[in-house]
């Protein structure tokens, strides 16, 4: 560290933001409430650069009980049954060191769940590397899967999916989002505020460290540059048996009715937890670092502050159910330390070896946090990426072309990364991994919950808007295959440098295109994530939204549709709109022509409302839906038959039908007569299952097992 | 205070999976004199000074009742600097 | 027919096979590591998980639980008790089993169905196959390589102790249907009288039609109707 920097700079924060903490503390800042501030108003702990337009997303609806602000989203399922939702990123860290980045950002999301009262029961990983020619695209994914697999099978929580997208902004700057969703009954829902004069503060689970100090406001906040080598030291370590514990210790706490509130320790550690708490009950708290139970014994107030330890919860308890908090917390083998007393001052006090080593008003660590409405302006690229010269050719090879899809990585068979997931704990999972969405049964009912999420980067480079809400419709149509309807929304939202004027027009115009998109579909966004600063060496990511969605139905299909039930004979429909060209961020440009220009399509709001709704109606009946999206309708029918093993033949017609990506458009394939009226939603017969050849008349051929070779190696190739 | 490290190594002839994928990892990099690889894991016990015939023993039992499985696994015990 | 499903902290799979053996008809109780009083249970399972974190050695820490005392008068006195993944580790660790369970030959997580061959239905894991069946069930595991000295894999064998063994569809049991490098393609094995044994694949997750199989009914059934034939003795 420079020894003429202020220390203020050295923290990450500007000398406006230092200048802000003078005025609210009437004074300058104890180091120890400079260490605070300066995590608490870091873009990923503050949100500073997005806060100001993320209330452009509808978040009500008459089924949510918990919207965006607390750990997670809740919505309700009926008969007091509740889900909550949560996703978030973990991408700097990942790049540093992949295995406990992934691993850690695991344990940070269903930490977010459970400490709403639910029981974390499943989780989600969409990924995005750089392209795996190169070594080290291949040590990042293969660690982040490690670490995903290590640390979620040993917790106990089943991954059920995600999705994987390559592109070259990506070796810099990895991507590892997570989502976890987690099931309760009505009367376990705990929020986080604490309330109540008097109630103690109790710090559960594993002892602070050193782990990750200045994480939050180091990694995610900034960069990287040559120099991220030295950052190495901030990365956190997961401990899965730890957090297995906590899990239970605090299951059986909220099911004994003995906390208040809780809150988990994420970014910003002991800082952000006491004051969240604090202020959300409109109170303040007293906090006595010394009865911290510490790993190392000799460090500061500061670093206990910030110290991003994992596997730590903080428990707001009522004095007389202390002793039973302690009890319980020695059966299940965690530390418990009472480190806390809330009080009505409204003012965060930190005491440390008998002297006060800060006085803060609680709620000016989140509330006070700067707010920037940074300047967006369209960037130049995009004239230049809409420009297509190049004409689609007059026909193609269609057999060659699948195979060539089919061995890209990001279309390819994805079961290496998933067969390290474990996907059946809980015995819950009805439509696991490998299919368009996740179905999960809840037991002793009807009622299933589906999962999708899906990202489309390019797209969404090419034009943020029309893509970001291609995703929404996207999603909902995922997870209406598996028999759904599109129920609640948690967003990802990854992008470069927001101080770039160019960024900041990607968020915005992502933000409106998501918002547009769910207020179509009568879909409430319950909770997301920003991260931005996904940039190295003055190189952005692409824009990068993930969408999350949830779907529910009452009851559920009782055969839901599957990939592996086509049978010889079926007929195969295409329903959507009539096709129209769309190849930009096409898999055929992408992978065949080398390219990654065009301008997207827009969605069509009213086409992708009804062909949703004839997905979710058809589940009941059809043997096999698929989604069409990355590789068009060749790539969607040639996973059919990979997965049913038998063989297509397919009607005569314009080969770019089969390889344009424009939305709102799945297969059906059904029993001769099989598919009932769907009114006014287009829907048009291209073939009948059958034979061992995908056969695409006149366009060309090849057989199933080639093409499912080609398919099953496209990602196991690369790792051996 | 005295350190005593525990050095655990499997029995030769039975399987060492991560023996036989470092070693592999070993020769696509180039280092094809490498003959075998054999994993194996220390164990630091930091005990009160004295008594060394008593701790000896003390530590065996360590050994074989815990720190190590004796059916798979053989051990050596040695005083650190 | 009581059932103790013993939990130790970073067990996760103690619902499941309760939840399995309820749907049998079998009375499935939660037991939790520091119990040592286990009278009165007509049979043991020790399910799949992560007990204590599998540090040290997976299972190693566990076998000295204040329970496994208690686990060990059963097993001793005839009652079925069942392994099942981390069940199999910590039965092995305690000597209640022959040999050890190491890293997958591929170092990584095995998590998808295989085919497990039936070699022998002198146990209560299989009394209720036929020889020669072949299952379906999930594996899930990172230590499920079992590996054992020379001496106990002959004895094993040649007394007929392996009660499954990792194969194809087609029943065929090679280095190549071998999923995790396991010796001798072993997924299985039982104690000398029969009473003890235990599995890597889970059989609570293959029991229910909605769940994609039912494959693993037989293991549970042959579970629970040993429970029934060999009632604890006075």
């Amino acid at each position: 560290m420079s020894g003429s920097e202020p220390a203020h700079r050295q923290l990450g924060m500007t000398d406006d933001e230092y200048d802000s903490v003078v005025e609210i503390l009437g004074r300058e800042p104890r180091p120890a409430e400079l260490a605070m501030y300066s995590v608490m108003w870091s873009e990923h702990c503050s949100y500073k650069s997005s806060r100001a337009w993320l209330g452009r997303f509808p978040t009500e609806a008459p089924w949510v009980v918990v919207g965006p602000g607390e750990n997670a989203g809740v919505v309700d399922l009926g008969d007091g049954w509740l889900a909550a939702l949560r996703i978030e990123s973990h991408n700097h860290p990942s790049f540093v060191e992949p295995y406990q980045g992934a691993a850690t950002g695991v344990g940070g999301i269903l930490r977010d769940v459970f400490t709403m009262g639910a029981r974390p029961v499943a989780v989600w990983d969409p990924l995005r590397f750089g392209p795996l020619s190169v070594a080290r695209n291949r040590y990042l994914l293969s660690g982040v899967v490690s670490g995903i697999a290590g640390y979620g099978n040993a917790v106990g929580v089943p991954t059920l999916g995600g999705e994987l997208e390559f592109a070259d902004c990506y070796s810099a700057n990895p991507l590892v989002n997570v989502m976890a969703l987690g099931l309760l009954k009505r009367e376990q829902l705990v929020l986080r505020a604490a309330s109540g004069d008097g109630n103690v503060a109790v710090l559960l689970g594993s002892s602070t460290g050193r782990d990750g100090i200045g994480g939050a406001s180091i990694l995610a906040s900034a960069s990287f540059d040559e120099e991220s080598g030295a950052k190495r030291p901030s990365v956190q370590v997961g401990d899965p048996f730890e957090e297995k514990k906590l899990i239970e210790a605090c299951l059986e706490l909220y099911q004994r009715g003995l906390v208040v509130g809780i809150q988990d320790l994420g970014a910003a550690g002991i800082s952000c937890a006491t004051s969240e708490s604090a202020a959300g009950g409109g109170m303040g708290m007293d906090v006595d670092l010394d009865a911290v139970h510490l790993r190392e014994l000799d460090m500061t107030p500061g670093e206990i502050l910030m110290s991003e330890s994992q596997e730590r919860m903080l428990a707001i308890v009522k004095p007389g159910d202390l002793d039973d908090v302690l009890a319980l917390a020695e059966k299940w083998e965690i530390a418990a330390s009472a480190i806390g007393h809330v009080n009505p001052s409204k003012q965060l006090r930190v005491f440390h070896h008998g002297e006060l080593v800060a006085e803060v008003p609680a709620a000016s660590l989140s509330d006070d946090a700067p707010l920037y409405r940074r300047p967006a302006a369209r960037p130049s690229y995009l004239d230049r990426v809409w420009q297509v010269d190049e004409p689609l050719p007059a026909g193609v090879d269609m057999g060659d072309t699948l195979l060539h899809l089919l061995a890209d990585p990001a279309l390819g068979d994805p079961s290496w990364i998933y067969e390290q997931y474990d996907h059946q704990l809980f015995l819950n999972t009805v439509v696991g991994p490998g299919n368009d969405g996740s179905l999960m049964r809840i037991k002793g009912t009807r009622k299933g919950l589906a999962v999708s999420t899906d990202g489309n980067a390019l797209l969404c480079y090419l034009d943020p808007r029309r893509g970001s809400a291609r995703l929404v419709y996207e999603a909902a149509l995922n997870v209406a295959v598996t028999g759904a309807r599109p129920y609640a929304v948690v967003d990802n939202l990854n992008f470069g440098n927001p101080e770039k004027p160019d960024v900041m027009w990607q968020f915005l115009e992502t933000v409106e295109g998501m918002a547009e998109a769910c207020e179509v579909l009568g879909v409430p966004v319950i909770g997301g994530n920003v991260s931005f600063y996904n940039e190295t060496d003055g190189e952005d990511i692409y824009p990068s939204p993930v969408v999350g969605m949830l779907g529910f139905c009452d009851p559920m299909p009782e055969s839901p549709p599957r990939l592996d039930r086509a049978e010889a004979g079926m007929e195969v429909w295409l329903i959507g709109p009539e096709d129209h060209d769309d190849f930009a961020a096409s898999a055929y440009t992408r992978v065949i022509l080398g390219h990654r220009r065009g301008r997207p399509l827009a969605p069509d709001p009213a086409m992708a409302v009804a062909v949703i709704d004839a997905a979710a109606t058809l589940a009941s009946t059809v043997p096999v839906l698929h989604d069409v999206s990355s590789g068009g309708v060749a790539v969607a029918l040639a996973e059919i038959c990979i997965e049913s093993d038998v063989g297509v033949e397919l009607a005569n017609g314009d080969w770019r039908c089969l390889l344009s990506e424009s939305p709102h458009r799945f297969l059906a394939v059904v029993p001769p007569g099989g598919l009932p009226d769907l009114g006014d939603v287009p829907a048009r017969r291209i073939g009948t299952m059958g034979g061992d050849f995908i056969d695409f008349d006149r366009h060309g051929d090849v057989t199933v097992a080639r093409a499912a070779t080609a398919w099953r190696n496209a990602l196991r190739g690369q790792f051996g | 205070m005295k350190r005593l490290r525990i050095d655990i190594r499997r029995k030769e002839g039975l399987s060492d999976p991560e023996g036989v994928a470092t070693l592999r990892a070993l020769h696509d990099l180039g280092y094809a004199e490498v003959d075998e690889v054999h994993f194996g894991r220390m164990i630091y016990l930091d005990l009160p000074d004295g008594g060394a015939a008593e701790t000896g023993k003390r530590v065996e039992e360590m050994c074989r009742r815990l720190l190590a499985n004796p059916v798979i696994e053989n051990w050596t015990v040695e005083t650190v600097e | 027919m009581r059932v103790a499903v013993v939990m130790f902290p970073g067990t996760n799979c103690e619902h499941d096979v309760a939840y399995a053996l309820a749907e049998l008809g079998a009375e499935p109780e939660l037991v939790w590591h520091r119990e040592t009083d286990l009278d009165g249970f007509d049979g043991v399972v020790l399910p799949g998980g992560f007990a204590h974190g599998d540090y040290l050695r997976t299972g190693a820490i566990a076998r000295f639980s204040p329970v496994m005392g208690a686990v060990e008068r059963h097993a001793a006195a005839g009652t079925p008790v069942l392994g099942i993944c981390n069940g199999f580790q910590i039965l092995c660790e305690a000597g209640l089993l022959p040999g050890a369970m190491v890293a997958n030959r591929d170092l990584r997580f095995i998590c998808r169905p295989v085919h497990l061959r039936v070699e022998s239905t002198d146990s209560m894991l299989t009394r209720a196959a036929r020889v020669g069946q072949v299952l379906r069930l999930p594996l899930n595991s990172y230590e499920g390589n079992y590996i054992a000295p020379a001496a106990d894999l002959v004895r094993l064998e040649s007394q007929g102790r392996v009660m499954l063994r990792y194969c194809d569809a087609a029943g065929v049991a090679d280095e190549a249907t071998n999923p995790n490098g396991s010796t001798n393609s072993i997924a299985g094995i039982a104690n000398e009288q029969g009473n003890v044994a235990a599995l890597m694949p889970h059989p609570e997750r293959a029991a229910e039609e909605v769940l994609g199989s039912v494959d693993g009914r037989v293991i549970l059934e042959s579970f629970v109707a040993s429970m029934v034939r060999e009632p604890a003795p006075a």
